[in-house]
């Protein structure tokens, strides 16, 4: 596994996604607080926080899937208010945390779906969208599986398949909700992996949702620390995974430092400093299968 | 178990290796040419047969070809009066019951939504009971129809406005306002039935409620015909949008569908075709489960086959149900919602006992 698809320093263009001071709330309860971020093409960004953090949320609301946020987002240099779903779709992919079908439809039907945003109301997929598929799916290494259903798909298939379809919609933008929730190591490597080598090929933003720190610094350029709603830290994977920020947004006591064989950040974590170390683990990206989030 | 596993996946592998274009011509051309051949062989059965090729040139001097063959005008008047717009109504209820029923079963995302679920049914039973009850069906041939129709949409409605949180309607608290409706609205027909002391209003009621077609003349035919036509013409319109919302509401809207306004309209559609229906007929019940399901094991989920096919399929099974509805017992005549009911359910449960794993799946 190679470290070199870090999105850091492909700030060229002008930004995908600008968030200034935007607060959102469901029931008078504040989940965002004046959360500003900039997003750039080429960049990978790590979300990242506690549970409750605000991250999905977030997401939704960056590309207009929860509306009524204050504040101002702009899309591609253009207010999101005046996107239509339809419109933001063309630009934007987003991929969210459940991917459960209960439908049969074929991975080739699920990847097709991508094309929608940008077919007429009857039009049917032709060669073109059919191409555009095949590509996605070959990118996310499921063009094997195109004939089988999507339900009888193993998780990690089936995530692969949800980001081909996403790819299909050639979006600009991409957007992931937890994409290694539930998998095996092997599989969250592979498709942050995978993430990462379109965002440095293809100029896509990224911005994933992530739990586990370990992955997030490797695989991501920049970090965004959640905490409580609003942004406690917006900058490298050195800069943001201080222990001091991670004491005060997931109450961890860390340690941090360099593997002295990749060269990579890592985090030793035990909970609250107080002298119990059952939480304790070396948490380096190979030993992690099996465990709790931090 | 493995086995009918398998041999659902190829039937449908064979198709789904197509371009959707081609599947939506094969699979509609099939069922297009299968209900027609249904439609001839009812029209020649009765207390009078008539050979096939006499009914399929009956019809064609009834559309005012020229045939060259003289039959007598009593045989012309059994198929042209009696047999063919009571085929034509229930062709038309059938696609309406079978295309509400998949676009519900994609708005709760649940193979196992009726359009009942939403109080249409049980409304246009209250609307119609009302109006056998209280003598108004004497004033006038409309009076039922049009009864039945306002308690379908009124009841829909109710149950619409029950359901809205924060100005959106969730499939969750619509499923459930629909089944408080659905028992409120039973027990007002119950209570109804129970103070009611002539038989014959509790005959009429009772036959009214297990839904039939007897009788239906090229009145009913024209009464229906539109906006059953109409609505199921513009759920077509929303096929993709519908493909969409069985991945979910976020993937949906993700990939550019206006969930809210696209529910309300499939919802608003589905109890107006479905209202329409009813109004005729009666809640015909397991049209609107059976045939989208079964249509489903064969041809997948993707709703631009599915909705069309729907509509084929639903009119094959209602024509088909029928016409043994009127054969089984001749002289005398099952009501063909006992039909439905009585061949419908055990068929379903065979299909969902031979696809037991599918059951979630599809």
């Amino acid at each position: 596994m190679d470290s070199s698809h870090n999105g850091s320093g492909a700030r060229s263009g002008a930004p995908l996604i600008r968030a200034e001071q935007v607060s959102y709330s469901i029931d008078d309860t504040l989940i965002l607080r004046e959360v500003s971020l900039v997003l750039h093409p080429g960049e990978m960004v790590g979300l990242i926080g506690p549970n409750g953090a605000g991250k999905s949320t977030l997401l939704k609301v960056l590309i207009g899937l929860w509306r009524g946020a204050e504040g101002d987002i702009r899309l591609i240099e253009r207010p999101l208010a005046s996107y239509t779903p339809r419109e933001v779709a063309r630009y934007v992919a987003y991929v969210p945390q459940t991917t459960a079908v209960d439908f049969a439809f074929t991975v080739r039907e699920m990847v097709l779906m991508g094309r929608s945003p940008h077919l007429g109301r009857f039009e049917f997929e032709g060669e073109e969208d059919r191409r555009i598929a095949d590509e996605a799916m070959h990118k996310t290494g499921v063009l094997h599986l195109a004939d089988r259903f999507v339900n009888t798909l193993s998780g990690g298939e089936r995530q692969r398949v949800f980001i081909a379809r996403a790819l299909a919609q050639q979006p600009r933008i991409l957007l992931l909700d937890e994409p290694t929730a539930n998998l095996d190591i092997r599989h969250q490597l592979d498709i942050l992996d995978m993430v990462a080598g379109l965002a440095g090929e293809q100029g896509l933003g990224v911005i994933a949702a992530i739990h586990d720190l370990n992955l997030a610094a490797h695989f991501c350029g920049r970090l965004i620390l959640l905490h409580e709603g609003r942004v406690l830290a917006d900058d490298t994977p050195d800069a943001v995974l201080t222990p001091q920020n991670l004491s005060l947004s997931f109450g961890v006591e860390a340690r941090v430092y360099r593997d002295p064989f990749t060269q990579g950040l890592r985090l030793s974590i035990s909970r609250d400093g107080n002298g119990h170390h059952r939480a304790r683990e070396e948490a380096t990206s190979e030993g992690r299968s099996g465990r709790k989030p931090v | 178990m493995s086995s009918a596993l398998a041999t659902e996946g190829t039937t449908r592998f064979l198709l789904a290796s197509q371009p959707i274009s081609r599947r939506v011509v094969v699979v509609c051309g099939v069922l297009a040419l299968v209900l027609v051949g249904v439609m001839i062989i009812s029209a020649a059965h009765g207390p009078a047969n008539i050979p096939y090729a006499d009914v399929a040139r009956l019809i064609l001097r009834g559309l005012g070809f020229q045939t060259g063959l003289e039959l007598p005008d009593s045989q012309f008047a059994i198929v042209n009066q009696v047999r063919l717009p009571r085929i034509l109504v229930g062709a038309l209820v059938g696609a309406a019951l079978a295309c509400s029923g998949a676009t519900m079963q994609g708005i709760f995302r649940n193979p196992l939504a009726d359009p009942g679920i939403i109080g249409v049914s049980a409304g246009g039973s209250l609307g119609a009971v009302i109006a056998i009850s209280t003598g108004l069906v004497g004033e006038s041939l409309w009076m039922l129809p049009l009864f039945s129709f306002v308690g379908a949409i009124g009841a829909t409605t109710l149950v619409y406005l029950l359901s809205l949180v924060r100005g959106q309607s969730q499939p969750a608290t619509l499923l459930l306002a629909g089944v408080a409706l659905n028992s409120f609205l039973g027990a007002l027909i119950s209570a109804i039935l129970l103070f009611s002391n002539r038989y014959p209003e509790v005959q009429a009621i009772l036959s009214w409620l297990i839904g039939s077609l007897r009788g239906r003349g090229w009145a009913y035919f024209f009464a229906i015909v539109a906006p059953v036509i109409l609505t199921t013409g513009l759920l077509f319109f929303f096929a993709r949008d519908m493909n969409l919302l069985l991945l979910g509401e976020e993937s949906a809207q993700g990939l550019g569908v206006n969930v809210p306004r696209t529910r309300f309209a499939l919802l608003a559609l589905a109890a107006l075709s479905t209202g329409a229906a009813v109004s005729v007929v009666g809640p015909i019940g397991f049209v609107g489960l059976v045939v989208p399901h079964m249509l489903r094991l064969v041809i997948g989920p993707d709703y631009r086959l599915l909705l069309p096919a729907s509509a084929l399929g639903g009119a094959l099974f209602l024509v088909t149900t029928d016409t043994v509805a009127r054969l089984i017992l001749q002289p005398a005549e099952l009501q063909v919602g006992i039909i439905t009911a009585l061949l419908g359910a055990p068929f379903f449960l065979y299909l969902l006992y031979r696809n037991r794993r599918l059951i979630r799946v599809l």
